[in-house]
């Protein structure tokens, strides 16, 4: 946690914003690896809005994914829906061997081509991470926390939300931040069904044989992916550190 | 400590042990596919948007009554409190009545002689499937099956659907159409699907837990190689395949014998390189995990034996790592499985050919001739490679009784 | 015979062995004594070469353990630590076989040496021999990592605090075994422990270490009477000295002819069970059986009291 890591994520995402609104900028970088004289920059459509929705079809399906799998890890670890959880568990892992470009596909017929289909691919593949991870943190809670929870008086929705599920917030932090990083990536394929995200870079760069395009559409997606993976790890640290201090 | 019992508790729990929850939401799954969504689509021909066709519409009366009956029953299966093998004995059942009847359907709505018109399974049939998978998954899951029952389950299950493949039972099926169609080469691509995705597997493995040895070895070591692996799977996999055309190509060109050995920039060459770096982040996190999981003590008592190096390492640490090597195996091969279907837009071929070609064509039974077999496959890797790793894990948490 | 001669050994600079000078007896037990960070252990694992020495000489049977490969050196040597060290994924069988394995025994042999062990271990092989070590209990891990250590008639023996993970009841019942293992078959034991109590029970001789230092080496009777430092005293510890005293003393030794009255005890018996014997029934003399059960003479309190005392 020098200054130094500091100054190079700064730096990172200055180069991906500078280079999200002013392409041009990096043209001669990506000049080599196009033939013919194609365009070294994509322009068919704007990267920063490109990348805006990219962002925007990850993040509404992670938010989804993260109601759904958490408000479904607590079900099961309620002593109500506790017959439940074999089956959650089994439903969560079998929804994630159907591979994304099946689930786009599959997906099209009901809900036409454009985004919906990618973010319901993307819902999905969110899932697993985020209920395993929050089903982990709400199991293995220390034992005398809760008792002393209810020992206090607490009902057992009080118990859940002053308790359990602040005390889980670092795991199921890191859940959303593996899923992000999957969704990032994934959402790539989107764009083989005309969801409007970076993939369409991929694709024009895919068809016309310009792996300048590819370059760039792959890289955009990787630097965003490791910045926010980095964020979401600093946020959890932070998490965990202020509830160790506070149980101390 | 019995609280005392409000009316309105002991209200809910009667209706609790009178209904499952999730049997409710199974019922209206199945009902509204049932009564609200066609069974099939009909089209005069592959083009035409389809038209929706009902159960009793699609059926010969006597089978949709019959059809009515065997939902109707497999709802009640699900409504009252059953007990697990009944109710994955009942999912499994009306989900085998479904796609019988829905190849029935075909049958029955195509006039013979009709090489145009087509037939394929819409919303109705998917969701009173759905609905019914889901049953049996709870059954199943509930049952704690063992390991060597899961697979000869999914053995038995597989074989019904190969024999009733060659009894034609869905020959009337659009997708069947479109299978006859290319059926050369549909095994042409089967056969790259599996070579690109275990033959990338292996040679993850192969490279991978070496690997991981020297990263469990060096620290230093493993933080860098870990954060490179970790850094090429945030690449997307179509940018990773496209990325591997440039080179590949150049080496093609400048590399004496290269081509020979069909490297190519385009095809399965790039895929299979894009594939096995993908592959193997798991495999090197897993060994390293699965080697320290071996215990302080154990090592100890392995050298203390008077074990070589390379016998510690085979006979003890290898050994004791296994399972979890396997966990990792299990995830790269679900996930190249998967993987390998978007290789088919750089040419590599593989299952993903006929969704891009569905896809361009907006021909759904196309895609569905792509899709099916791609999440079949990986679902069987799947159940049997779980079945392996519980078979090959030792528990290791000791009894306390001393 | 293990000859130990001017044996150092450093960590990073520090000392952990310095200088140590012993020689263990063919067919005795030696318990090494000491506290967590005396060093002990390391002086131990230098005797196999689980730790290399810096300087000085450990010679077996005459021959310096540096002129044998490692691993063929441990191959002769029994190993058993704390915690068993039992192989999770193989059987109790598998894993009593691993040295007869390394060497290249044939199965029948080694089939014939796990049985007889495992009955030696008052293990029924017909019951244990294909069990996983998660599936014993913890008495039973020890003894079976102790069959292991043995599995190759190993003239040396080294265990490195056996019976630390077993609780106080299981833990005697292990000595009680092992003492009588030792009678069976003779094998020259050395263990490290930082139980007293321990070092007592077992040892034909103690070797009390401090700092890396060996503060003495002598018979636990010498080291109850003449403590050679403060330091050696507080770990015999006062006010325990006399009932150690006790411990390795049996009624055969102070037996005399006469009459008592009330319960018998066998001649086996220890000093301090006897005491504990008269003390608890009220009794100045309590009469002694012999291993058939005939009544050979009686054991006095005054006697026994006076075993208790400083010897001169």
């Amino acid at each position: 946690m020098s200054w130094i890591t500091n100054l190079v994520r700064v730096a990172v995402l200055a180069l991906l914003v500078l280079f999200l609104v002013w392409p041009e900028l990096f043209e001669p970088m990506f000049a080599p690896l196009t033939r013919n004289g194609a365009p070294a920059i994509y322009t068919r459509q704007s990267l920063f809005t490109l990348a805006w929705h990219h962002l925007a079809i990850v993040a509404a399906a992670t938010l989804a994914a993260g109601i759904v799998a958490v408000g479904m890890a607590i079900l099961v670890t309620r002593e109500a829906g506790a017959e439940l959880l074999p089956f959650a568990r089994s439903v969560v892992n079998i929804g994630q061997t159907f591979p994304p470009v099946a689930v786009l596909a599959l997906a099209v017929p009901v809900f036409g081509f454009g985004t919906w289909p990618t973010l319901i691919a993307l819902f999905l593949y969110a899932l697993l991470p985020i209920f395993e991870n929050t089903l982990t943190a709400l199991t293995t809670l220390p034992r005398d926390v809760i008792e002393a929870a209810r020992g206090a008086g607490m009902s057992g929705f009080q118990k859940l939300m002053q308790i359990e599920l602040p005390l889980s917030v670092p795991l199921i932090l890191a859940g959303v931040r593996i899923a992000v990083v999957i969704s990032l990536a994934t959402a790539t394929i989107g764009s083989t069904v005309a969801a409007s995200t970076l993939g369409e870079v991929i694709i024009a760069g895919l068809l016309s044989n310009n792996t300048a395009f590819v370059l760039q559409g792959g890289l955009v997606v990787a630097v965003m992916a490791v910045l926010l993976h980095d964020a979401l790890m600093l946020m959890e640290r932070r998490l965990a550190r202020s509830i160790d201090n506070q149980t101390d | 400590m019995h609280a005392p019992a409000r009316p309105a508790s002991g209200q809910r729990a009667f209706l609790a042990t009178q209904f499952d929850r999730l049997g409710i939401l199974i019922a209206l799954l199945a009902a509204y596919g049932v009564a609200g969504n066609s069974f099939v689509s009909f089209r005069l021909n592959r083009i035409v948007p389809g038209q929706g066709v009902s159960l009793w519409a699609s059926l010969p009366s006597g089978l949709s009554y019959a059809a009515i009956v065997v939902v109707a029953s497999g709802c009640i299966v699900a409504l009252v409190r059953s007990r697990p093998v009944v109710r994955a004995v009942a999912g499994i059942a009306v989900v085998a009545c479904m796609f019988a009847l829905v190849g029935l359907a075909g049958e029955n709505l195509l006039s013979d002689g009709d090489e145009l018109a087509r037939v394929s399974p819409a919303a109705g049939f998917w969701l009173v499937g759905f609905a019914f998978s889901l049953l049996s998954v709870e059954g199943l899951s509930r049952m704690s099956l063992r390991p060597g029952v899961r697979v000869a389950l999914l053995a038995a299950v597989t074989g019904t659907v190969l024999g009733a493949l060659s009894f034609g039972v869905w020959d009337d099926l659009s997708i069947m159409n479109e299978y006859r169609s290319r059926s050369e080469s549909f095994w042409s691509e089967a056969a790259t699907h599996l070579q690109l995705a275990f033959g990338s597997m292996a040679a993850a493995v192969l490279v991978g837990v070496p690997l991981g040895l020297l990263c469990f070895r060096m620290p230093r070591a493993k933080t860098a190689i870990l954060t490179v692996l970790n850094t090429v799977q945030t690449v997307p996999s179509m940018a990773m395949f496209g990325l591997m055309i440039a080179p590949l190509g150049w080496i093609a060109l400048h590399v004496p014998g290269a081509s020979a050995l069909g490297i190519r920039g385009i095809g399965a060459a790039p895929a299979f390189i894009a594939l096995f770096l993908y592959s193997l982040l798991p495999v090197v996190a897993n060994t390293v995990a699965g080697l320290a999981n071996v215990s302080a003590t154990i090592r100890d008592a392995a050298r203390g034996m008077g074990m070589t190096w390379l016998q510690k390492l085979l006979r003890i640490e290898l050994p004791i790592a296994f399972p979890v090597i396997l966990t990792g195996i299990r995830i790269v091969l679900v996930q190249n499985i998967g993987l390998v279907t978007i290789a088919a837009l750089i040419g590599g071929g593989g299952f993903g050919t006929f969704v891009f070609q569905g896809i361009g064509q907006m021909a759904m039974d196309l895609v569905l001739l792509g899709a099916v077999p791609t999440v079949a496959l990986a679902f069987g890797t799947a159940v049997v490679l779980d079945a392996v790793i519980d078979a090959s894990s030792v528990p290791t948490e000791q009894r306390a009784d001393t | 015979m293990i000859e130990i001669e001017n044996v150092s050994k450093r960590y990073d600079g520090r000392l952990v062995v310095d200088d140590v000078s012993l020689v263990i007896e063919p067919h005795k037990i030696v318990t090494i004594v000491g506290m967590s960070g005396s060093g002990k252990t390391t002086l131990l694992r230098m005797i196999n070469r689980l730790v290399q020495r810096d300087s000085g000489c450990i010679r077996l049977d005459g021959t310096d353990n540096e002129l044998i490969p490692g691993h063929l050196l441990r191959r002769s040597i029994g190993y058993a630590i704390q915690g068993d060290g039992l192989f999770p994924h193989r059987s109790v069988a598998e894993n009593i076989a691993t040295v007869p394995r390394l060497l290249g025994w044939d199965k029948q042999r080694i089939h014939a040496r796990v049985t007889e062990l495992l009955a030696l271990f008052q293990l029924d092989p017909a019951v244990y021999a294909e069990r996983f070590p998660h599936q014993l209990s913890g008495g039973q891990r020890q003894r079976v990592g102790v069959a292991r250590a043995l599995a190759a008639g190993p003239n040396v023996l080294l265990m490195d605090e056996p019976f630390g993970a077993l609780d106080p009841i299981i833990r005697s019942k292990a000595r009680d075994d092992l003492l009588a293992i030792h009678r069976a078959i003779g094998t020259t034991i050395v263990m490290v422990t930082h139980d007293m109590d321990e070092a007592v029970t077992l040892g034909d001789r103690i070797a009390v270490m401090d700092a890396g230092r060996l503060l003495q080496y002598a018979s636990p009777a010498e080291i109850m009477a003449n403590p050679a430092n403060p330091f050696v005293e507080t770990l015999v510890g006062s006010s325990e000295r006399p009932f150690r005293m006790l411990s390795f003393g049996c009624v055969a030794d102070i037996v005399e002819p006469g009459e008592a009255e009330g319960a018998p005890i066998s001649l086996d018996a220890s000093l301090r069970d006897a005491l504990a014997e008269l003390l608890w029934s009220g009794r100045s003399a309590i009469p002694v059986h012999d291993d058939n059960g005939m009544i050979v003479g009686q054991a006095k309190l005054k006697t026994v009291l006076n075993r208790a005392a400083k010897p001169v």
